[in-house]
C-alpha cells in the first residue's frame, strides 16, 4: 500500500512540473502583453513597467525566478490588481471557493449514494424511475441554467433565500449555489451507485448471504456496499474537476467572492501571473485529489493494490 | 457479422420506449432549428425598438419575446441551437476520427508502442484541460478555430481509450489473424478489418460525447469565451438570460429549455444505444 502510494506520488510531481512549465511558456509566447492598453503607452513608461516586473529579462531567467518563488509559496505580483500579490488574492478567495466546493461534493455524496442504493433495491419501481430521471436531468442541465431558475423560484417568488451576494459566516447565501453545483456530480454518483449495486447484488456471494438468512441491512452494510462503491470512488476525481469547473460560473452568477472569477478575469486581462497561479492552484488540487482517490480505490478494491 | 450486429441493435433499440422518444425529440428539435428561419420572418440581428424586452406571446410578431435590444428570441434561440448542434457534430466527428486513428493503432500494434501511446493519453487526461482551454481561448484569441480545437482536445482522449479497448478485444480473433496471414499490411488490416468492427460500440460513445461537447461549448460561451456576438449559441443566450432573470425571465427560458431537452434526449438515446449494442467500457 505504501509502495503503491509512493509510486503514485512519484508520478504526480513531474505532472505538476510539466503543467507549470507549459503554462509559463504559453503565457510568455502569447501575443499581447499585460500592459497593452487601448492607447499605446510611451516606450519609456513601457520599458520601466517591463523592468519593474522583470519582463525585460530573458525568458529562462524569468522562468527560474518564477520557479524559485513557487517553492517558497510566492506566485509573484498580480499585473492588474496593483498592490496585490497573487498569493494574497488566492488567500482571500480560496476559503469561499473551498466552502462552496466541499459542501457541493458532500451534498452530492450524501444524497447521490442513498438514492442510487434505493433505486437498485427497488429496480423498475417508481423510486427507481425518479432516481433515473434525477440522474438524467442532473447530467444534462448545467448549473448555469439551474441556478438562475432556483433563484427565480426560491429567491424572487418565495423570498426564502437570497438570489446572490455574500456575507461572511452566513450560510444562507450558499444554499442555492451549493444545490446548483452539486446536481451534476450527484446525478453521476446516483447512477454509478445504482449500477455498482445492481452488479454486486447479482453476484454469487450475495446470493449466499441471502440464503444464509442474513437481514438485508447486514447484507448491504457488511457485504454489498464496499464493492458497489468502487465505481463511485473512481468518479471522485472527475467529480472534483466538475465542481471546480462549475464553480467558475456559479461564483460569478451568485456573486460569491471566491477564486473562480480570477481565472476568467485574469485571462481576459492578460494578467499572466494571476492566471498562472490559478492554473497551478487548480492543477494541484486536482492532482492531490487524484492521489487521494487512488488510495481510496486501493482500499475499497484489493485487486487495485495487488495488481501493482 | 457487422450487418447482423447493426440489425440486432436496431431491433433492440426499437423495444426501448425511452430511447425511441428521445430519438423523436431530437428529430423534432433538429427540424425546428433548421426550419425556424422559414417559420418566422424576423431576422437574427434586426432590432425592434418598439418591442424591447417584450414577453412571449402568439399574438404579436415575437413568439418567444425579445431581448434588451429588441432582437427576436424565437429566431435567436434556434440560431443558437444550430450553432450548438453544429459545434457538437463537427467537434464530435473530429474527436471520433482522431480517437479512432490513435486507438486502433495503439491497440493493434500492442507492446511497447501501445504502452507509450497510452501513457501519453494518461498524462493528457491528468492535466486540468478545462483550465488550459479557458486559458488558451483567451490568450490565443477568441475565434472559432481555438474553440473547436480545444473542444476536440478534451474529448478525443476518452474516445481513443475506448477505441483501443475495443481493438484489443478483437485483435486476437481468427479473422484478423487470417488477414495478417494473407499478407495484409498493418494499415490495411486496421482500415479494412478493425475499424468496421469497432465502429458500432464506438458510435455509441460518440452519441454520449456529443452532448458533453455541446455542454462544454455552452459553458465556454456562457463565460464569454466561446461563440461571440452577434452570433449566438445556446450558451451566450443563457448567459444573457441569466443576467436578466429578474426583469425578463423568458430570455433564459427558451434557450435553457432547448438545451435541457437536447442534452437529456441525446443522453437517453446514447444510453439506449449502449444497451442495444450491449457494450461495456473495458478496463
Amino acid at each position: 500500500m505504501q509502495r503503491y502510494f509512493l509510486k503514485r506520488l512519484g508520478a504526480a510531481i513531474p505532472t505538476l512540473f510539466i503543467i507549470v512549465t507549459l503554462s509559463f511558456f504559453i503565457t510568455r509566447w502569447a501575443p499581447g502583453g499585460p500592459f497593452d492598453e487601448e492607447r499605446a503607452l510611451p516606450p519609456e513608461i513601457m520599458a520601466n513597467l517591463q523592468a519593474a516586473y522583470g519582463l525585460d529579462q530573458p525568458v529562462w531567467v524569468q522562468y527560474t525566478r518564477y520557479l524559485r518563488g513557487l517553492v517558497h509559496g510566492d506566485f509573484g505580483p498580480s499585473f492588474r490588481y496593483k498592490d496585490f500579490s497573487v498569493s494574497e488574492l488566492i488567500v482571500q478567495g480560496l476559503p469561499v471557493t473551498l466552502e462552496l466546493g466541499t459542501l457541493a461534493l458532500a451534498l452530492a455524496l450524501v444524497v447521490g449514494i442513498p438514492l442510487g442504493i434505493l433505486a437498485a433495491l427497488h429496480r423498475h419501481s417508481a423510486t427507481d424511475y425518479v432516481a433515473i430521471s434525477i440522474a438524467v436531468l442532473g447530467i444534462a442541465v448545467p448549473p448555469f441554467v439551474v441556478l438562475p431558475l432556483l433563484g427565480l423560484v426560491f429567491g424572487m417568488a418565495l423570498h426564502w433565500l437570497p438570489v446572490a451576494g455574500w456575507e461572511p459566516g452566513s450560510v444562507r447565501y450558499l444554499v442555492l449555489p451549493v444545490i446548483a453545483l452539486s446536481l451534476p456530480p450527484l446525478a453521476y454518483i446516483a447512477r454509478l451507485t445504482r449500477g455498482g449495486m445492481l452488479e454486486t447484488l447479482s453476484s454469487p456471494y450475495i446470493r449466499t448471504a441471502v440464503a444464509k438468512g442474513l437481514p438485508l441491512r447486514v447484507i448491504l452494510a457488511r457485504h454489498a456496499l464496499r464493492p458497489a462503491l468502487v465505481p463511485v470512488a473512481g468518479y471522485l476525481a472527475p467529480a472534483v474537476a466538475n465542481i471546480m469547473t462549475g464553480s467558475l460560473v456559479v461564483e460569478s452568477l451568485a456573486g460569491l467572492p471566491g477564486v473562480g472569477r480570477y481565472l476568467v478575469q485574469g485571462a481576459l486581462n492578460r494578467d499572466y501571473t494571476l492566471v498562472l497561479g490559478m492554473v497551478i492552484l487548480y492543477s494541484s488540487v486536482l492532482i492531490g485529489m487524484g492521489l487521494l482517490v487512488d488510495l481510496l480505490h486501493a482500499w475499497l478494491d484489493p485487486r487495485v493494490r495487488f495488481a501493482q | 457479422m457487422t450487418a447482423t450486429l447493426w440489425r440486432g441493435a436496431a431491433q433492440r433499440l426499437r423495444t426501448n420506449p425511452a430511447a425511441v422518444v428521445a430519438l423523436a425529440v431530437i428529430a423534432v428539435l433538429v427540424l425546428l432549428a433548421l426550419a425556424a428561419p422559414a417559420l418566422n420572418p424576423n431576422s437574427v440581428e434586426a432590432l425592434d425598438w418598439s418591442q424591447v424586452a417584450t414577453g412571449p406571446g402568439v399574438l404579436h410578431a415575437h413568439w418567444f419575446g425579445t431581448d434588451r435590444l429588441g432582437r427576436d428570441l424565437f429566431v435567436r434561440t434556434f440560431e443558437g441551437a444550430r450553432t450548438s448542434m453544429a459545434v457538437g457534430l463537427v467537434a464530435g466527428a473530429a474527436s471520433l476520427t482522431l480517437g479512432l486513428g490513435f486507438g486502433t493503432i495503439a491497440g493493434y500494434l500492442g507492446g511497447r508502442a501501445d504502452y507509450l501511446m497510452m501513457r501519453v493519453i494518461e498524462i493528457l487526461s491528468g492535466l486540468p484541460l478545462v483550465f488550459f482551454v479557458i486559458f488558451l481561448t483567451v490568450i490565443l484569441g477568441r475565434n472559432g478555430y481555438v474553440l473547436y480545437t480545444s473542444l476536440v482536445a478534451i474529448s478525443w482522449l476518452t474516445m481513443a481509450r475506448i477505441v483501443r479497448g475495443q481493438t484489443l478485444s478483437i485483435r486476437r480473433r481468427e479473422f484478423i489473424e487470417a488477414a495478417v496471414a494473407s499478407g495484409g499490411s498493418p494499415a490495411r488490416v486496421i482500415m479494412k478489418h478493425i475499424v468496421p468492427n469497432v465502429l458500432g460500440p464506438v458510435a455509441v460513445y460518440a452519441t454520449l460525447m456529443v452532448p458533453q461537447i455541446i455542454l462544454f461549448e455552452s459553458f465556454l460561451s456562457f463565460l464569454g469565451l466561446g461563440t461571440q456576438e452577434p452570433h449566438a449559441s445556446l450558451g451566450t443566450l443563457i448567459a444573457e438570460g441569466a443576467g436578466e432573470i429578474e426583469a425578463a425571465p423568458w430570455i433564459l427560458l427558451a434557450p435553457g429549455i432547448f438545451l435541457a431537452l437536447l442534452l437529456v434526449s441525446l443522453n437517453v438515446l446514447g444510453d439506449g444505444l449502449r444497451d442495444a449494442f450491449d457494450v461495456r467500457e473495458p478496463a
